[in-house]
C-alpha cells in the first residue's frame, strides 16, 4: 500500500513540474469555454427552456465539462502505457511484483488530483468571473458531485488502460484509439449537452460510459437529480467504473500469460 | 594564389546569457561558450576537433553550420560566412551526427536518400551513380529497402553518411560518427574516410571521443578546452606537449610487496600484477625484475593519446 | 505509419468524423433555434463549409508547424537548418499525410450543398470569387498557424497555447460571428482578422447587411486582410527564426 501511495505521490509531483503546460490547458480550456459558452447563449436566447436546461445551466455545463475535461482525459492524451506496449518494455512492467494496473491507476491518480486543484478549478473560476455560472450552495450537493467526479476520473482512467493495452492483440492502436478518443467525448456531453439531442438519441448516448464521465456528474452539479435518482446514477457510474475495471485486470493477466509464453 | 581555406576562423567567440531567478528578480549572467579561437583548415585535410565534455566544441560545430550565430570574431567556411549564406552553404557541406540521424524515421533508405537528393537538388543521373558509387563503398545493398529505424548503429551510421556525401559535399563535419560502433564498423568507416579524403579531397573536420579514430585518421589535432585553443598542430606534437611517461606492468607469480626497481616508481598493485611508472631508460628495470623476482608476465605500455589529453586537462584545470 | 493500412484508414476516418461531429452540432443548434443572428441552418452551414474547409486545407498545407517546439527540443529543427532548404517548407512537410484530406472532403461537401441550397443570388461575379475567398480564408488559417508557432521561437513549450487560437479560432469561425456579439466580431475583424474566413465572406455570398455595424466594403477586403496576416506571419517568422540562431536555445 506504501508503494502505490509512493506511486501517487510521484505522479502529482511529475505533473505539478509541467507548468507551462497547465498553464496553457487552463487557457485553452477557458477560450474554448467561452466559444461554447457564446453559441449556447445564443441558442438559449432564443429558447430559453430545453429539455429542462436554461441559459444559465447551459453555460455552467460548458464551464463544469471544461474543467472535468483534464481530470478525466477524455480526449486524452493516452497512457504512456500504450507506447511500452508497442515498444515492448511492457515486459519488465509484467515481471514487476506490483499489479501493472494498480501501479498505473495510482500514477493517474496523482495526475488527475493535482490537474483537478491547478486546472480544473481556475478553468471554472475564470468562466466564473466572465460569466454568470451557476455555483451549488448545498453541501450534500458539492459531497454528490465529488463523488460523482471521482468515479469519472476512475471510468477515464479504465477506459485509457485497456486502450492501451489493446496493443497486445491489435497490431497498431493508434488509429483506432484517436478515434475513439474522438467519438467518445462526442456522446459525452463535451460537444453539446445531451439534452440539446434528439430524445432517442440521448438516451442511447447517456447509457455509454463516457456520458457518465461528463453528462452525469454535471447534472448532479447542476442539481438536476433528486435523492433517488441520484443514488441511482452513481451506482451506474460505480458499475461502470467496476466493470471496467475488471475487464483491464482481466487484461492484464491475460497479456502478461502472452508475455511469458510468447515472448511479448 | 593560396586556395580559398575550407575554414578560417579569427578571433571568433560565441557568449550566452543566461536570465536565471525567480519570475520578478532575474538575473543575467554572460557565459562565454568561446573566445579568441584562430584557425585554418586547408582544403583536403583531417582534422579532430577535440575537447573535453563541455569544452565548447558543439557550439563551435553549430557556427560553422550556420545554426548558431557568433558573437565575436569571424568565421569563413568555404569562404562564406555561415550565418548569412546558411542556405548556400548547407549545399556544399555534409553534416554526419553521431547521436541522432539526418534521415526519416520511417522511410526506407532508398527513400531517404532519394529524398535527400531532391532536397539538394542533385539531378537525376549524377544521383544514380553517385548512390552506386556510395552503396558499394559503404556496403549499403543489404538493407536499402529497410526503413531506418529498424537500422543497426552501424548500419544507420553508414546510412547517414551515404545522406551527406550523395551531393559531394566540399567540406565533410562529423560529430562523434563512430560513437557505439563495434571495433569492425568502426573500422570500415575509418576506412572509407580515408578513401573519400585520398579520391575527393573533401576537407573533413571530426570530433570524437574515440582516440583511435584521431590516430588513425587524422594528422592534425585542433584541441579546444575550456572555450579556448589549446593545441594546433600534429599528433606528435600533442605528444610531446604533454610528454607521459611509459608504465611497465608486471604480472608477478603471486601478490608481493610494491617492487623497488632501478628507474621505476610503484603506481599501484592490484593481485599479483604491478604497474610500475618508468622514470628512467626501461631495460635495467625490466632486466632486474627478471633477476630477483618470480615473474609470470611483463609489458611495457606506451602513453596513448588517452594518457596525454588525460593529463593535458588535469594541467590546466 | 505508412505501414499500417488500416490504422492510416482509421485516422482518416477519424479527422472527417471531427468535421461530421461538429457539423451536427451546428445542425443539433439551429434545430432548436432555427435562426441564430438572423442567419438560418443553411446560411450557417455556408459559414461552417467555408471555415471547414479553409481550415482543413491550411491544416493539410501548414499544420505541422505547430510541433516547432517538439523539433526544437529534440534536436531535429537543427537537423533541418543543415539542409539547404526552408526549414519552415521542412516542418510544414514533415509527416505529411494525405489523411489530413480527411479533414477537407466533408467541409468540401457541406460546403458545396450550403453554396447550391442557401438562396445565393448567383451573379458571375459571385462564382468566380468564391476560389478567391477560400484561397484567403486559408491563407489567413496558414498564417495564424505560422504566428502560433513563431510563439513556440521563444517559448519551447506554448504549443497548446498557440493551439487555443487556431484551433480556438477554428471553433468561432464555425458558427456566424454575430452570434458571439458585436465586441468578439470587432475583435475577429481588426484584431485578428478570423472574421475574413467565413464571416464576412458568408455576408457578401448572401448579399446581407452586416448585423453587427461594420461598413458593407469590408467584405471585398478578405485577400487584402489575408496578405497582411501573411506579412506579418513572415515576418514573425524570420524574427524568430533569428532569434533562435543568435540564442542557441
Amino acid at each position: 500500500m506504501r508503494l502505490y501511495r509512493a506511486v501517487f505521490a510521484n505522479g502529482l509531483r511529475r505533473y505539478s513540474t509541467y507548468r507551462a503546460a497547465t498553464a496553457a490547458g487552463l487557457l485553452t480550456n477557458t477560450v474554448f469555454g467561452l466559444i461554447n459558452a457564446g453559441v449556447l447563449l445564443a441558442l438559449f436566447h432564443a429558447r430559453p427552456h430545453i429539455n429542462g436546461y436554461d441559459a444559465t445551466d447551459a453555460i455552467t455545463h460548458v464551464f463544469v465539462t471544461q474543467a472535468l475535461l483534464a481530470p478525466t482525459a477524455i480526449m486524452g492524451p493516452p497512457l504512456d502505457l500504450g507506447e511500452r506496449v508497442r515498444t515492448g518494455d511492457i515486459a519488465t512492467d509484467l515481471m514487476r511484483p506490483a499489479h501493472p494496473l494498480a501501479w498505473w491507476l495510482a500514477d493517474d491518480l496523482g495526475r488527475a488530483a493535482f490537474q483537478l486543484a491547478f486546472r480544473s478549478a481556475p478553468t471554472f473560476a475564470a468562466g466564473a468571473l466572465l460569466l454568470p455560472l451557476d455555483l451549488p450552495t448545498d453541501p450534500a450537493r458539492w459531497a454528490a458531485f465529488t463523488t460523482a467526479t471521482a468515479l469519472a476520473v476512475l471510468i477515464g482512467f479504465a477506459l485509457r488502460y485497456l486502450f492501451a493495452l489493446a496493443g497486445f492483440w491489435l497490431l497498431d492502436t493508434r488509429g483506432l484509439t484517436s478515434l475513439l478518443f474522438l467519438l467518445g467525448p462526442a456522446f459525452s456531453g463535451v460537444l453539446l449537452p445531451l439534452v440539446l439531442f434528439p430524445d432517442p438519441l440521448a438516451a442511447t448516448m447517456r447509457t455509454l460510459p463516457w456520458a457518465h464521465m461528463i453528462q452525469f456528474p454535471v447534472e448532479v452539479f447542476l442539481g438536476k437529480h433528486a435523492p433517488p435518482d441520484l443514488t441511482a446514477g452513481l451506482a451506474r457510474q460505480a458499475a461502470w467504473a467496476a466493470a471496467l475495471l475488471a475487464l483491464g485486470a482481466l487484461a492484464t493477466s491475460r497479456a502478461a500469460r502472452k508475455v511469458v509464453v510468447q515472448g511479448g | 594564389m593560396p586556395a580559398t581555406p575550407a575554414i578560417h576562423a579569427q578571433d571568433l567567440g560565441r557568449d550566452f546569457t543566461l536570465t536565471t531567478g525567480p519570475l520578478l528578480r532575474r538575473t543575467r549572467r554572460t557565459i562565454t561558450a568561446v573566445h579568441g579561437l584562430d584557425f585554418t583548415v586547408a582544403p583536403g585535410e583531417i582534422v579532430a576537433y577535440l575537447g573535453p565534455n563541455g569544452a565548447g566544441k558543439s557550439t563551435t560545430m553549430k557556427m560553422l553550420t550556420g545554426i548558431l550565430t557568433p558573437t565575436r570574431g569571424h568565421l569563413h567556411v568555404l569562404g562564406m560566412r555561415p550565418a548569412r549564406r546558411r542556405t548556400a552553404l548547407a549545399a556544399r557541406i555534409g553534416v554526419v551526427f553521431g547521436q541522432r540521424t539526418t534521415l526519416w524515421w520511417d522511410l526506407p533508405l532508398r527513400d531517404s536518400l532519394a529524398l535527400t537528393r531532391h532536397l539538394y537538388r542533385v539531378p537525376a543521373a549524377t544521383h544514380t551513380a553517385r548512390l552506386d558509387e556510395l552503396t558499394h563503398a559503404l556496403d549499403l545493398a543489404g538493407f536499402l529497402h529497410t526503413p531506418v529505424r529498424q537500422l543497426s548503429l552501424g548500419q544507420r551510421m553508414r546510412g547517414d553518411l551515404a545522406a551527406a556525401l550523395l551531393h559531394d559535399p566540399d567540406l565533410l563535419v562529423l560529430d562523434e560518427p563512430t560513437i557505439g560502433l563495434d571495433i569492425v564498423s568502426k573500422t570500415a568507416i575509418r576506412e572509407f574516410l580515408l578513401n573519400l579524403n585520398a579520391r575527393r579531397n573533401t576537407t573533413i573536420l571530426l570530433t570524437t571521443h574515440d582516440l583511435s579514430d584521431v590516430e588513425r585518421l587524422c594528422r592534425r589535432v585542433i584541441l579546444i578546452d575550456h572555450g579556448t585553443l589549446a593545441y594546433d598542430g600534429d599528433l606528435d606534437g600533442l605528444h610531446a606537449l604533454a610528454p607521459a611517461p611509459r608504465t611497465l606492468i608486471v604480472d608477478l607469480q603471486a601478490p608481493a610487496d610494491p617492487l623497488d626497481l632501478p628507474g621505476t616508481r610503484h603506481l599501484r598493485s592490484q593481485g599479483p600484477r604491478q604497474w610500475l611508472e618508468l622514470t628512467g631508460a626501461p631495460a635495467p628495470a625490466i632486466a632486474a625484475a627478471a633477476a630477483h623476482h618470480p615473474i609470470a608476465d611483463l609489458t611495457l605500455h606506451e602513453p596513448g593519446i588517452e594518457d596525454v589529453l588525460a593529463r593535458l586537462y588535469r594541467g590546466r584545470s | 505509419m505508412a505501414q499500417y493500412p488500416l490504422s492510416l484508414a482509421l485516422l482518416g476516418l477519424a479527422q472527417s468524423l471531427s468535421v461530421i461531429v461538429e457539423l451536427i452540432a451546428v445542425l443539433v443548434v439551429f434545430g432548436h433555434a432555427h435562426t441564430l443572428a438572423g442567419f438560418t441552418a443553411r446560411e450557417a452551414l455556408l459559414v461552417y463549409g467555408l471555415a471547414g474547409t479553409a481550415f482543413g486545407l491550411a491544416d493539410l498545407l501548414i499544420g505541422q508547424v505547430e510541433r516547432l517546439g517538439d523539433h526544437i527540443r529534440t534536436g531535429t529543427f537543427d537537423t533541418m537548418l543543415i539542409r539547404p532548404a526552408s526549414p519552415l517548407v521542412q516542418l510544414a512537410a514533415d509527416e505529411f499525410s494525405p489523411r489530413r484530406l480527411g479533414k477537407v472532403i466533408p467541409a468540401l461537401a457541406c460546403l458545396t450543398w450550403a453554396l447550391a441550397t442557401a438562396g445565393i443570388d448567383w451573379t458571375l461575379q459571385r462564382a468566380l470569387t468564391v476560389p478567391l475567398l477560400l484561397a484567403s480564408g486559408a491563407a489567413i488559417c496558414c498564417a495564424t498557424w505560422i504566428l502560433g508557432a513563431c510563439l513556440q521561437f521563444f517559448i519551447t513549450e506554448a504549443r497548446q497555447a498557440a493551439n487555443s487560437i487556431t484551433y480556438g479560432g477554428k471553433a468561432l469561425t464555425e458558427y456566424p460571428l454575430a452570434v458571439f456579439g458585436t465586441d468578439t466580431a470587432r475583435w475577429a475583424t481588426f484584431a485578428l482578422p478570423l472574421a475574413f474566413v467565413s464571416w464576412q465572406p458568408a455576408l457578401y455570398l448572401l448579399d446581407r447587411p452586416d448585423p453587427t455595424g461594420l461598413p458593407d466594403q469590408l467584405r471585398h477586403t478578405a485577400p487584402a486582410a489575408a496578405l497582411l496576416l501573411c506579412a506579418l506571419a513572415a515576418l514573425a517568422w524570420r524574427t524568430g527564426l533569428r532569434h533562435y540562431r543568435s540564442t542557441g536555445s
